[in-house]
C-alpha cells in the first residue's frame, strides 16, 4: 500500500489493515448521515467515538466526502469544546478550576503539571499515558482543590503530592 | 417597491435591499468595515450600526433589509459613540507600527479611526501574540493585525470556492486560519491573492522579493534581465498616482532601466510565443483527437486549483508553460547564447500583477534551462515601491522601448492581461493555422467584457470552433463541471483565477472593484488596437526565434523548454482510492 494518508499516524492504530478498517467504518458513518441536517457535527461526533479523537486523515476523508473544505470542518470542530484533534492519554487527568478549587489552589496544580510534566490543558504527555482537561466543577467543592485521574477522585490536593499520585498509574 | 425614510429623506427601493444600500442611493455614506461590495454581507464588525425608530437596539445596516415605512437614523450621538467605541476596541489589540506597516498609506482601519473622530483609546492595550504564517511561497498572513472582518474568508470561500481560510475557535479566541492551522503553504490556497485585495489592514500581504532584487541589481557580476506581464502596464501608473487604467508601457521600460536592470525585455513577447505553442496544440488536438476541450494554462492560480480540485481533468490543461516561465527558460538559453553570457550569471526577474507567479516560479519542474528559470517575482505593488524608493519621477519619464530580441510584441499578447484576452489572441492565430488565412475581423467582442462566463464560436474551414471564457474560480467551476459530466460543447476554454483576469491579479494596486479592473482591461484593448502587429504569428521577433533557435512550434526544443506537466495535490487520488476500497467492502 503506497497511500500516503494511510501512513499518517492515528494514535492507537498500528497496522495499515486496521487503519483501512477505521476508514471503512468512517465511510459507513458518513454515508448514514450525509445530507441530513447537522451532518458534519454528527459525523465528527461518531468519528471521535471511533478514534478517541479527530486525527488528520479522518478529517481529510470527512472533508472530501462531505465536499466541505478542511478549514470549514476545522471551523466547526473548534467551535465545540467537545471535539479534540489531540489524542487522549491512557488516563485523563481532570483538574477543577471552579471557584472553590481555584481559590484553594487549583491553578497551582495546573502550573505544576505544566512545569514538571510538560502537560497543558488539552495536551498529552509524550508517552501518551496522561492527557489533561481543565473542568469547571467535579461536584465536591468542600474537598477543594479536587482532581480526578481516570475514575479516581483526589481531594485537597497539594502540588507536591502530584508526583506520588501519578506514579500509581502504569 | 418599499418606501422608507433615512435621516428624514424619503427613498424607494426594491424589496430585499439593505438599509446600507438604500442609504447609498440618496448619497448617505454609512461607515462600514466588514462590508465590501462584491462580497456577501456578514454583519461582523458593527460599524454600520443605525437606529430604527421604535426599536430598542441599534441594527446593522449591511444585513438589515428595508421595511415599508421604516424611519432610519444613520448618525446621532448614540450611534457615533458606539462606532467610536467599536473602533477603540479594535485598536486596543492592534499593533501600532503604522510607520513601517505595509498599509501605512491605505489602511482602512486607520482611515475609519480618523473619519470617526477617534482621538483616544480608553481600553488597555492587550496585543495578541499570534504568529505569522510564512508557510506560503507567495502570501504571508500576519494574524496579529487581523481585525476578524472575515472578508478574506468570504472571498476565498464564496468567490473563489477554494476554502483555504476560515474562522476557528470562538469568542475571544476567534481567529482566521487554515484547516488544522497548517498554514497557507500546506493548504489548498492557490495563491490568487484576492484576500490581499479585500483585507482592510496589513494582515495579508505578498511575500516580498524587493531586497533580493536590489541585491542582484547592485552585484556587478550579475546580468539582471527583467520581464513585465501585460497587466502591469495598465496598473503601474495607477500605483504611482496616475489615473486608473493609464497605459504606461514606455515609462515602465524606462523606469526599469533607471532602476538598474541590465536588459529590459517584455513578457508580452513570450505571450505571443505561448499563443504559437498553444494554438498549435489546439489544432493538433482537434486534428488528431486529443483531450478536448483544451484549457489554457497561463494562470498559475487556476493550475493549482485544478491540481487540488479537478485532478481528473489535468489532461485537458494545455501543456504550455505560462508566458512568465517560457520567458524564464529562454532568458537563460536563447538570450544567454545571443548575448554571449554565462547563464549562471544571469538573474531573471519578472514583474507580475500576480502573487501566484511567485509560487509558479518556485515549482520544482521550472528549471528547464538547467538553472532556476525565473529567480525572483515582483508584484506591480513591489516594483512601484522600488520606483518610489529610487526617487524616479515616473510621470515625466520619456517612453522607451524594450529590447527587441525578447521584447517586441503584438496586440494579441497585450490583451493576455484581461479576461478573454488569451482566448481572443489564440483564436486570431488558431484561425490562421486551421484555414491558412488571417481572420479578418479580429476584435472578437463576445469573449470580451466582465460577465462571469462568456461563450462564442468561430467558423473555420467548415468547422465550428466553440469557445468559452471564465474568470474567478467560482465561475470556472461551472465550465469544469460540464467537462466532468461529459457534456461540455467547447473546444477551447480560457480560465483566469482572478475576477477580471490579470488586471485584477493579487499583485495589483489594491481594490476589489470590478469596474476599476474593467478600466484597466479597456486600456489593454486600446493598446492592442494601436499596435502595428496584432497577431502573434506575425510578430517578427517570434519568427526569428523559431527560425534561429526553436525550430517549429511543438518541436523538440519547444517541448523541452516551453512545455510542462501537472500533478494532483493534497492526497486527492489517495482519498479516492480509499473510498473505492471502502465501497467495495461495504
Amino acid at each position: 500500500m503506497t497511500l500516503s494518508i494511510i501512513k499518517e499516524n492515528i494514535k492507537g492504530i498500528e497496522t495499515e489493515e486496521e487503519k483501512l478498517r477505521i476508514f471503512c467504518e468512517l465511510h459507513k458513518i458518513i454515508e448514514t448521515y450525509k445530507g441530513s441536517t447537522g451532518a458534519p457535527i454528527r459525523i465528527l461526533q461518531k468519528a471521535q467515538e471511533l478514534c478517541g479523537y479527530l486525527p488528520e486523515p479522518v478529517l481529510m476523508l470527512i472533508s472530501k466526502e462531505l465536499n466541505l473544505s478542511l478549514s470549514r470542518l476545522y471551523s466547526i470542530l473548534t467551535f465545540y469544546h467537545f471535539f479534540t484533534t489531540v489524542p487522549k492519554g491512557k488516563y485523563v487527568i481532570q483538574v477543577c478550576k471552579g471557584t472553590a478549587c481555584y481559590v484553594k489552589g487549583g491553578q497551582k496544580i495546573l502550573d505544576t503539571l505544566k512545569r514538571d510534566f510538560n502537560l497543558e490543558p488539552g495536551g498529552i504527555t509524550e508517552d501518551g499515558k496522561f492527557s489533561l482537561d481543565m473542568v469547571r466543577c467535579l461536584g465536591c467543592c468542600g474537598l477543594s482543590p479536587v482532581i480526578a485521574v481516570g475514575n479516581d477522585v483526589y481531594r485537597k490536593v497539594k502540588p507536591s503530592q502530584l508526583k506520588d499520585i501519578l506514579s500509581k498509574y502504569k | 417597491m418599499i418606501t422608507l425614510t433615512i435621516d428624514g429623506e424619503e427613498v424607494t427601493v426594491s424589496e430585499g435591499t439593505t438599509i446600507l444600500e438604500a442609504a447609498r442611493r440618496i448619497n448617505i455614506k454609512i461607515p462600514h468595515l466588514c462590508y465590501m461590495d462584491g462580497l456577501v454581507p456578514h454583519g461582523a464588525c458593527g460599524i454600520c450600526l443605525v437606529e430604527v425608530e421604535g426599536e430598542r437596539n441599534l441594527t446593522r445596516s449591511c444585513v438589515r433589509p428595508v421595511q415599508e415605512g421604516m424611519k432610519v437614523y444613520t448618525s446621532n450621538a448614540r450611534i457615533r459613540n458606539i462606532r467610536k467605541m467599536l473602533i477603540e476596541l479594535l485598536l486596543s489589540d492592534h499593533p501600532t507600527d503604522c510607520f513601517t506597516c505595509d498599509r501605512s498609506l491605505n489602511c482602512e482601519l486607520k482611515e475609519l479611526a480618523s473619519n470617526l473622530g477617534v482621538k483616544n483609546i480608553r481600553y488597555e492595550k492587550t496585543l495578541n501574540q499570534r504568529k505569522k504564517d510564512e508557510t506560503s511561497l507567495a502570501i504571508i498572513r500576519n494574524p496579529e493585525k487581523c481585525v476578524l472582518c472575515g472578508r478574506c474568508v468570504r472571498v476565498c470561500n464564496d468567490v473563489q470556492t477554494v476554502g483555504a481560510l476560515d474562522f476557528a475557535n470562538r469568542g475571544a479566541e476567534l481567529i482566521v486560519t487554515t484547516g488544522l492551522k497548517k498554514g497557507l503553504g500546506n493548504s489548498e490556497c492557490v495563491n490568487c491573492g484576492q484576500c490581499i485585495h479585500v483585507c482592510p489592514v496589513a494582515a495579508i500581504t505578498e511575500k516580498k522579493s524587493i531586497d533580493d532584487v536590489w541585491k542582484a541589481i547592485s552585484d556587478p557580476a550579475k546580468h539582471v534581465v527583467v520581464q513585465e506581464a501585460p497587466a502591469v502596464r495598465v496598473a503601474l501608473g495607477e500605483a504611482l498616482g496616475l489615473p486608473p487604467g493609464t497605459l504606461v508601457t514606455g515609462k515602465m521600460h524606462a523606469a526599469l532601466k533607471k532602476l538598474g536592470f541590465d536588459t529590459v525585455f517584455d513578457t508580452n513577447f513570450s505571450a505571443d510565443l505561448t499563443i504559437m505553442e498553444e494554438g498549435s496544440e489546439l489544432v493538433k488536438r482537434i486534428k488528431e483527437g486529443g483531450a478536448l476541450p483544451l484549457i489554457t494554462s497561463c494562470c498559475p492560480g487556476w493550475v493549482k486549483f485544478a491540481e487540488h480540485f479537478y485532478p481528473d481533468l489535468l489532461q485537458h490543461i494545455s501543456t504550455c508553460k505560462s508566458p512568465q516561465q517560457m520567458f524564464g527558460a529562454l532568458a537563460k538559453t536563447y538570450f544567454a547564447e545571443k548575448a554571449g553570457l554565462n547563464p549562471a550569471n544571469i538573474v531573471s526577474v519578472s514583474v507580475m500583477p500576480c502573487t501566484a507567479k511567485k509560487f509558479e516560479a518556485q515549482r520544482p519542474e521550472m528549471c528547464s534551462s538547467g538553472y532556476r528559470d525565473v529567480d525572483y517575482v515582483l508584484t506591480t505593488r513591489e516594483i512601484a515601491s522600488m520606483i518610489k524608493e529610487a526617487g524616479i519621477d515616473f510621470e515625466n519619464l520619456p517612453d522607451e522601448p524594450a529590447e527587441r530580441l525578447m521584447g517586441y510584441y503584438s496586440g494579441a499578447a497585450t490583451i493576455f492581461g484581461v479576461t478573454g484576452g488569451v482566448m481572443e489572441a489564440a483564436l486570431r492565430t488558431a484561425y490562421k493555422l486551421i484555414t491558412g488565412y488571417d481572420l479578418e475581423d479580429i476584435d472578437i467582442e463576445p469573449v470580451r467584457g466582465m460577465r462571469g462566463v462568456r461563450t462564442s464560436s468561430v467558423e473555420a474551414n467548415g468547422m465550428t470552433l466553440r469557445v468559452a471564457v471564465a474568470h474567478g474560480l467560482g465561475n470556472a467551476r461551472k465550465l469544469l463541471e460540464e467537462i466532468r459530466k461529459g457534456n461540455s460543447p467547447y473546444h477551447f476554454i480560457e480560465i483566469m483565477a482572478c475576477p477580471g483576469g490579470c488586471v485584477g491579479g493579487g499583485g495589483q494596486p489594491l481594490g476589489f472593484d470590478i469596474t476599476l479592473r474593467n478600466t484597466r482591461g479597456r486600456s489593454l484593448y486600446k493598446e492592442d488596437k494601436n499596435l502595428p502587429c496584432r497577431r502573434s504569428h506575425q510578430n517578427p521577433a517570434i519568427e526569428k526565434l523559431y527560425m534561429e533557435y526553436l525550430g517549429e512550434p511543438l518541436g523538440e526544443k519547444s517541448h523541452h523548454l516551453l512545455h510542462t506537466s501537472y500533478t494532483p495535490r493534497n492526497g486527492v487520488t489517495d482519498l479516492n482510492e480509499i473510498l473505492e476500497i471502502c465501497s467495495k467492502r461495504a
